[in-house]
């Protein structure tokens, strides 16, 4: 098993009620299993998983990057900056 | 200049961050807190910024303006936390030695970093607040009550 990081933001932090959650997951585990897990926990995610992007410690990263042991992983929701 | 600020932006400072003797212009983008959004009334909005990624987000897209344009500097600066409406919400300041590299180069940092920065607005209303994302989620949100 490994153990990851997981920070929250915005509309997602409201959904989560929380900054951050530490997730054990299994070996190979990639970023889209953080959000199908969160999708199983909160129904919310269900519908808006599609416009998350995933960010590995502080770098955008496909779905299928493959996480390793204390990583941070960031929930990004559509950004509004500037 | 490449920074997240709590107070202010200081606008002056920020383009004198980016004189340079060998410059024939600086060109400057001010963002500024708007008063309305889709006809309702907005009192002030927060800033919340990813800040460790922002920040390193915000680095990068200095390294790919200057690869693309031959400027001299470049300063980027976005405020955080609570702002009240008509202060400025992120200053960019380039400097060149013609105009043409300037303004491109100051377009590409503004629409870049609304892109990919991980910061987030919300604006408070008379009755409520919400989180500015992409609109079409916001309808999705609008949808759901």
């Amino acid at each position: 098993m490994i153990e990851v990081t997981v920070k929250f933001f915005a509309s997602v932090r409201d959904i989560v009620g929380k900054d951050e959650y530490k997730y054990s997951l299994p070996e190979g585990a990639s970023a889209s299993d953080v959000l199908v897990r969160l999708s199983d926990e909160y129904s919310l995610f269900q519908d808006w998983k599609n416009h998350l992007r995933i960010a590995v410690n502080y770098e955008y990263v496909p779905p299928t990057h493959v996480l390793k042991n204390n990583d941070e992983v960031a929930i990004i929701p559509p950004v509004s900056g500037g | 200049m490449i920074q997240i600020v709590k107070d202010k932006i200081n606008v002056e400072q920020v383009i004198e961050s980016v004189a340079d003797p060998a410059a024939g212009g600086v060109d400057v983008f001010i963002g500024t807190t708007r008063n309305s959004s889709n006809g309702k009334q907005v009192r002030f909005l927060e800033y919340h910024a990813y800040k460790p990624m922002a920040i390193k987000m915000m680095h990068r897209i200095v390294n790919e303006t200057r690869s693309q344009w031959d400027v001299k500097k470049i300063a980027l600066v976005h405020r955080e936390g609570r702002l009240e409406i008509g202060e400025p919400s992120v200053v960019i300041a380039v400097s060149a030695a013609h105009r043409d590299e300037a303004f491109k180069a100051c377009r590409y940092l503004i629409d870049t970093l609304k892109k990919v920065v991980p910061i987030w607005k919300k604006e408070f209303f008379e009755d409520g607040e919400v989180w500015v994302e992409s609109e079409e989620r916001m309808a999705r949100v609008e949808n759901r009550k």
